[in-house]
């Protein structure tokens, strides 16, 4: 299909952009990579005035790392993510679930901050974010204010931006050296949106999980910190025992949505296979630290 | 609204540099197929799964249906037809004549464009890391296996010489 008319605004700075988005809100659209956009335009499941395209906008690109902490311009595509050697260093998280970022083509347009922007539900970036406790940065013509990943993402696509808000930035804390990642998913074929997945952030000193940030994606209708498995798990070894508790617990953490991937008890299942192995790799990891 | 809208774009197509102005909501594959007689780059889902209609912009792999033709202001943009006359494919090519990496031949331009970026990087790849190279990529005749084939044997080809 073809996408629908709209007006079509190429912009040229940020401010104007803000303006445009305080005069129109709701009935404009920002095009960054369009790698989910466009699919919606050409479904017309998206039926904008105006698009608002920011591609032009270097102000937003591009990563850097200062004082602890990663920032990642919001138009900075996956492929320099992937490619970035201060992400390599000091987001091993970002670094390892990149490359299950859709497929090359995607990873070459699709943005970091769409993806955050949007908050697809299956997205590996927001998870990404979510453990390791980012930072947003929105600017409107109200001014700039922060939000923490843990207040950002609100429900299915539903985040605490505002209709007139645009995403600049993200701050990320750098990974700290007791600390270790893993990133895991389950998806029909590489590539593919995620079924389960989880995103993992944790300390582990001597076998025994001294802190840790569990976050789920792909089943639920946004990434969930998954408060009682978490419980179920700091300050206890990763023994047979301890994964079946976090594995318990996690049916009150999640509550995943019923559709053509599966039903909730498979996906509560996929989540639970997904714990378990990501637990043991933690550990395998931290072993090596 | 009930106007078409407009916008002028000034990029290069396969070497020549092509004026023309587009409907903004027009997207680059078709920009390419209608208004340039491109049709070498086909159009399959129309919403960036099946990657047929996969072209290279500046240097990158991208999906020409989620790009719009106005995005393209200023690009380099290289089709199938581009890296065919350029003969930086050709050996790509052979490989899935004499590997018969296609049936119906529609997924065949953009599996080549794809697979003319993992060849770019020069770097050995397993067939484990070419399927996932190409997973953005259908094909509902081959089965892949021959296509696996034909892209394994050209990179073992350009490395070994």
């Amino acid at each position: 299909m073809k996408a629908p008319k709209f007006h079509y605004i190429r912009a040229e700075s940020v401010e104007q952009v803000l303006r445009l988005l305080a005069e129109h809100g709701d009935d404009a659209r920002v095009l960054a990579g369009g790698q989910s956009l466009m699919p919606t335009l050409n479904m017309r499941l998206s039926q904008p005035k105006v698009l608002l395209d920011i591609n032009r906008l270097d102000r937003l690109k591009g990563i850097s790392f200062q004082n602890g902490n990663v920032k990642i311009g919001a138009l900075t595509r996956h492929v320099q993510v992937m490619e970035s050697p201060i992400i390599a260093k000091h987001l091993p998280l970002i670094a390892e679930a990149m490359p299950h970022v859709a497929h090359v083509a995607v990873r070459n347009r699709g943005t970091f901050g769409g993806s955050i922007a949007l908050a697809d539900p299956s997205a590996e970036m927001p998870a990404c974010v979510l453990a390791l406790g980012a930072t947003m940065v929105l600017e409107s013509v109200r001014g700039r204010r922060t939000v923490i990943a843990d207040d950002y993402f609100k429900g299915l696509y539903e985040t605490a931006r505002e209709p007139d808000e645009l995403l600049i930035e993200v701050l990320i804390p750098e990974e700290k050296k007791n600390y270790v990642s893993v990133f895991m998913e389950l998806s029909r074929r590489h590539g593919d949106f995620a079924i389960a997945g989880i995103a993992c952030h944790a300390s582990i000193k001597k076998d025994v999980v001294a802190d840790a940030r569990l976050v789920y994606f792909g089943s639920e209708m946004r990434p969930v910190l998954a408060q009682r498995a978490i419980a179920a798990i700091k300050g206890k070894s990763c023994s047979d025992a301890s994964k079946e508790a976090v594995c318990a617990a996690l049916a009150d953490d999640l509550d995943p949505m019923d559709n053509t991937f599966g039903s909730p008890a498979t996906k509560l299942h996929l989540q639970r296979v997904l714990t378990r192995r990501a637990l043991d790799k933690a550990v395998e990891r931290a072993r090596m630290q | 609204m009930n106007l078409e809208e407009t916008i002028q774009i000034n990029l290069t197509v396969n070497g020549e540099r092509v004026s023309r102005a587009v409907p903004v909501r027009q997207h680059l594959v078709d920009f390419l197929r209608i208004d340039l007689g491109l049709t070498g780059s086909h159009i399959g889902c129309e919403h960036g799964i099946c990657g047929a209609c996969s072209v290279r912009v500046d240097g990158a792999v991208v999906r020409g249906c989620l790009m719009l033709a106005a995005q393209a202001d200023g690009a380099e943009v290289v089709t199938i037809e581009g890296l065919t006359e350029s003969g930086e494919i050709a050996d790509l090519q052979t490989s899935f004549v004499e590997r018969n990496a296609f049936q119906c031949g529609y997924c065949t331009p953009g599996m080549l464009v794809t697979a003319a970026a993992l060849l770019q990087q020069g770097k050995p790849a397993t067939r484990e890391e070419i399927r996932i190279f190409l997973s953005g990529n259908f094909c509902r005749c081959s089965g892949y296996h021959a296509i696996v084939d034909a892209v394994e044997a050209t990179l073992n080809k350009r490395i070994s010489r």
